[in-house]
């Protein structure tokens, strides 16, 4: 059959598998363990590694060493395994490694609960590790662009040499969808000639390390390695938009939100009232240009998150005051009704 | 009559027990999922209750906890009257659950159906099937008795989607002799059909959030 019927968890993993990933190695967590029940059967079919490590700690640091011997190497973890990798994550970031890591996201902070949540933003994109480095986000919206983001993002790490978070909260990971795969191509990626694969006494040896001893040796890294960042946010920035034309209110949302916020805007139009949607894909690069270029035209914009107002920051900077800027969320594992949302979008139009 | 209701993860096995268990007179639904945290039957309760179906639940099916353990009334349902509905976890390591309740459903009627959706990727052709099937025929002490083709594509679904399905499930009955017991789907869909088999008509209760009200 063309399509199959998947659960976002395991779409990723097979996406993964047909993404030429050989090694994963994880830790379960709920609700993204079927990533690591699904890669326990299927890798030793298809001649690759797979690994529960003793720890999330453990497992992050095995990615980082497979990342430098140059294979595709992926992990993933719901939020507070997510928190425990941050240290492994910055010293990727920090050895220019590339490798996919993979956040099912549910309720926070500490242990919080299994239920879907978007409260890791701040997270993934403003940091979470140490030092100044930068993580290309990605957030599916359907299973379909779930299998799609998972093929990118091996494609984005390989193409800049970092670690690509894909991040998706646990309704996607959860929830079922037909899907198909595409043919893989990678043969238009750089080769790995940095990679530790043994000199054979032919060749210096190549070194993978985050630590320079002189000051202005390091700022140099770091300065080369902003230049790589920007080329991404010029050129890498991914979106969706939706009935922006005439539109007197626009929701900003990602994941499984959107697709709420979607059913909102088709109870707007029900009642007359025009409501818009930008859909930012890569979280960072943050879609600032859509954003921006929106706000004149519109009376305002919603952000619509499962947290208690995270993304609607960058939403603001964007904005830049042009529009007024409202927040309406959910949190702890509670999730946005299409109603609710609609209620936001009457009050504001 | 005890009905148990296994399969592979994402087969349907929940729809399933929640339309049989709203079709039966005096039915106690069991939710019997230790491995799924999310679509559970008691997605359905309120429905369920309703209706006069008696729903058991883990104490904390649909929380923020993951807690897999087994309801205490289990037992006081087995012991009672009326029909009992099994909605069992995916795959063996879900069928593990039903182990412990092994002399008390053989002390009863019961039948043992076994989901298929043939566009599920490990069931996608008769060998995996049944090896599949086998697994939780282990886990759980317990027999398959009946094949199920619900064959689905959620929404995208076609008559030639739950023909397909039905080749591999006639493949499984002829392999291992056991009978099919029914063609399960969307009424709508069921109504194309030309089948041999009884259909299940299905009413579908586990939505996604977009699809719900406030």
């Amino acid at each position: 059959m063309d399509k199959v019927l998947m659960k976002g968890n395991e779409a990723i993993a097979e996406a993964a598998i047909r993404a030429n990933c050989r090694h994963f190695f994880g830790y379960p967590i709920t609700p993204q363990t079927e990533i690591s029940a699904y890669m326990a059967k299927r890798m030793s079919k298809v001649g690759g590694t797979f690994l529960q490590a003793e720890s999330e700690v453990a497992a992050i640091n095995m990615v980082y060493g497979a990342a430098g011997a140059g294979v595709r190497v992926m992990t993933s973890s719901s939020s507070p395994g997510i928190s425990l990798k941050m240290e492994g994550l910055s010293y990727i970031a920090g050895a220019d490694l590339p490798c996919v890591i993979v956040n099912i996201v549910r309720a926070g902070p500490g242990l919080g609960g299994i239920q879907p949540a978007q409260s890791d933003y701040f997270q993934a994109v403003k940091g979470g590790g140490h030092g100044d480095y930068r993580m290309i986000v990605i957030a599916p919206s359907s299973i379909q662009e779930t299998v799609d983001c998972t093929i990118d993002a091996f494609d984005l790490a390989d193409k800049y040499r970092m670690p690509v978070m894909l991040m998706g909260d646990g309704m996607l990971g959860q929830m079922m969808e037909p899907v198909s795969f595409p043919e893989v191509k990678t043969d238009h990626l750089p080769k790995k000639d940095w990679a530790t694969t043994g000199t054979k006494m032919k060749r210096k040896a190549n070194i993978i390390n985050s630590l320079y001893i002189h000051p202005e040796e390091l700022e140099e890294v770091i300065l080369k390695r902003e230049e790589k960042y920007n080329t991404i946010y010029e050129t890498e920035v991914k979106y969706h938009t939706e009935g922006l034309e005439n539109a007197d209110v626009v929701l900003v949302a990602y994941g499984t939100t959107a697709r709420i916020a979607k059913a909102a805007i088709a109870l707007a139009k029900q009642n007359g009232i025009k409501a818009g949607l930008i859909r930012p894909i890569t979280l960072w690069p943050f879609p600032t240009d859509i954003i921006a270029k929106t706000a004149p035209n519109v009376k305002c914009m919603i952000s619509v998150e499962m947290s208690t107002g995270q993304m609607v920051e960058d939403i603001r900077l964007a904005v830049n005051g042009v529009c007024p800027v409202h927040f309406y969320g959910r949190t702890g594992g509670a999730v946005p009704t299409p109603t609710a949302i609609f209620e936001q979008i009457r009050r504001y139009a | 009559m005890i009905y148990i209701i296994c399969g592979h993860y994402g087969s349907g096995k929940t729809e399933i027990a929640i339309n049989l268990a709203l079709s039966l007179d005096n039915a106690t639904i069991i939710d019997l999922d230790i491995v799924n945290p999310y679509f559970r039957t008691a997605d359905a309760k309120e429905k369920l209750e309703s209706s006069n179906v008696r729903v058991i639940t883990p104490q904390f099916a649909n929380t923020n906890i993951d807690m897999p353990t087994v309801p205490a009334e289990v037992f006081s349902a087995l012991t009672g009257e009326g029909n009992i509905i099994f909605d069992v976890g995916g795959d063996d390591a879900g069928a593990i659950a039903l182990g412990q309740y092994n002399r008390f459903i053989k002390e009863k009627k019961y039948e043992v159906q076994f989901v298929i959706n043939a566009c599920r990727p490990m069931t996608e052709n008769a060998d995996d099937t049944i090896k599949l099937m086998r697994e939780i025929e282990a886990a759980s002490r317990l027999k398959v008795t009946k094949l199920i083709n619900n064959t689905n594509l959620k929404s995208e679904t076609t008559k030639e989607i739950i023909s397909d399905g039905q080749d591999l499930v006639n493949k499984v009955s002829d392999a291992t002799g056991i009978p099919i017991g029914a063609v399960s789907g969307k009424k709508e869909l069921l109504d194309t059909i030309k089948t041999d088999f009884p259909k299940l008509p299905l009413e579908l209760h586990l939505d996604f959030p977009w699809e719900r009200g406030v």
